[in-house]
């Protein structure tokens, strides 16, 4: 009966450690309701592979011979293999999307980009504390607050860390109510945030909203053609959701589809969570540094609004720069909340929303560019 | 300064250099799907 203690006597300290991890993203998922999609799953999910001889793994069996568990495979063919489940989030997401109060004021494209700053700038304090270039390539890409674009990157570059990646962005995602005002505070004034920006919105036709992701698909795959996957297709789900004749498939896609593959996402990470590789002293690093990286897009967001400023007649309120990260639509409501606290008639929903849509485009351009230069330095 | 910092720093300055020559390119291209498109709304508008 000695089978029956096998996995008993087999349990490692770190294993351990990693079922308390789990049960500590399980309770953030359900008490807490920070992104409980994707939490929850990864949770159990490292429960699940941090039991002794999991059959949820890859098992060497005696007298059998290997054996292919649930959870490797899920990660061999949905992630491994094709960068699948993170991509065909991105039709989700692209339906969730309405571009419109960008397109009308396309000026609110600049904060996107100036807001991915922070994921060069994380790169360069990973490679300082001693990261490889594409490790700290991955790491810095968490400040893309984009979890599927963290994990795709951090798998096409082959980081050893993709695990405390993925917890790390979809933890900051949640958290980007508390981590943003601090960041925000720490880089602006009272009388900036107390700025009034009128919003006079260009009217947008259901023609250019039809056009748009397919001229952004073109620009993106001719200009940088690394980031074409990941434009491509958060573009296919927006056109979907704007086309107006698929509007089931654009429900499903919104919610069921996300759903779907967001669970699956969320569990098949778990793969990559396995103790022996997980319990390190790097693993807080990751942590740590993807919250600079979501402190130094906002500071980077707010530094060019305010640079901005010091050219234009009708100021911008930096909150809206901040707003440029891609923690789509949570980044907004903290600024327009802000906004509202510096002065109880201050509505920058409008603005910060047109900036935080432009960041989902630009972090995965970012996520695309990263991904076709790093190579270039290894 | 090693290898990687280096890298780091070229890849900053080449990627952010990347990241707004496509969102510049994608501005202009939306300034002028919005003046052709805007046109023909303002067009149809007096029509009304």
């Amino acid at each position: 009966m000695d089978f029956l203690i096998n996995g008993i006597i087999l349990i490692t300290w770190k294993q351990m450690l990693m079922w308390i991890i789990g049960g500590i993203l399980i309770y953030l998922a359900i008490d807490r309701q920070l992104e409980p999609s994707l939490l929850l799953p990864m949770g159990f999910g490292a429960i699940l592979v941090n039991l002794p001889l999991s059959g949820a793994l890859d098992q060497n069996i005696q007298g059998i011979g290997q054996v292919t568990g649930i959870i490797d495979w899920l990660f061999k063919t949905g992630i491994e293999a094709s960068e699948a489940m993170p991509l065909l989030l991105f039709i989700g997401i692209g339906a969730m999307i309405d571009f419109g109060p960008l397109l009308s004021n396309p000026r609110l494209f600049l904060f996107g980009a100036a807001a991915q700053f922070g994921i060069f700038a994380t790169i360069i304090v990973a490679t300082l504390l001693g990261f490889d270039l594409k490790d700290a390539a991955s790491i810095g890409i968490i400040g893309a607050a984009d979890g599927p674009t963290s994990i795709l990157v951090s798998q096409v570059l082959k980081s050893q860390y993709i695990g405390p990646i993925a917890i790390a962005a979809y933890s900051y995602m949640a958290l980007v109510p508390i981590i943003q005002p601090f960041a925000i505070k720490l880089c602006t004034t009272e009388k900036e945030r107390r700025i009034r920006m009128k919003y006079n919105p260009e009217s947008v036709s259901r023609l250019t909203r039809i056009l748009f992701p397919v001229v952004v698909t073109i620009i993106a795959g001719l200009v940088a053609p690394a980031s074409i996957a990941l434009v491509g297709f958060l573009m296919f789900g927006n056109l979907i959701r704007e086309c107006g004749v698929l509007k089931s498939l654009s429900e499903t896609a919104q919610r069921d589809f996300v759903n779907l593959i967001t669970l699956l996402l969320g569990i098949t990470i778990a793969a990559t969570m396995k103790a022996e590789s997980f319990v390190t002293v790097r693993t807080i690093l990751i942590m740590c540094l993807g919250l600079l990286a979501f402190v130094l897009d906002t500071v980077a967001g707010a530094t060019f609004a305010r640079f901005l400023n010091l050219f234009l007649k009708k100021k911008i309120n930096p909150m809206v720069g901040a707003a440029g990260i891609s923690a789509f639509p949570m980044s907004s409501r903290v600024i327009q909340r802000l906004g509202l606290e510096a002065d109880p008639q201050n509505h920058l929903l409008m603005h910060a929303a047109g900036a935080n849509v432009s960041g989902q485009i630009a972090s995965v351009i970012a996520g695309g560019v990263i991904i076709g230069l790093v190579p270039g330095f290894l | 300064m090693n290898e990687d910092l280096i890298s780091a720093l070229k890849l900053t300055a080449m990627g952010m250099g990347a990241i707004f020559t496509v969102v510049l390119v994608i501005y202009f291209a939306v300034r002028l799907m919005l003046k052709f498109t805007g046109r023909k709304r303002q067009s149809a508008d007096k029509a009304q």
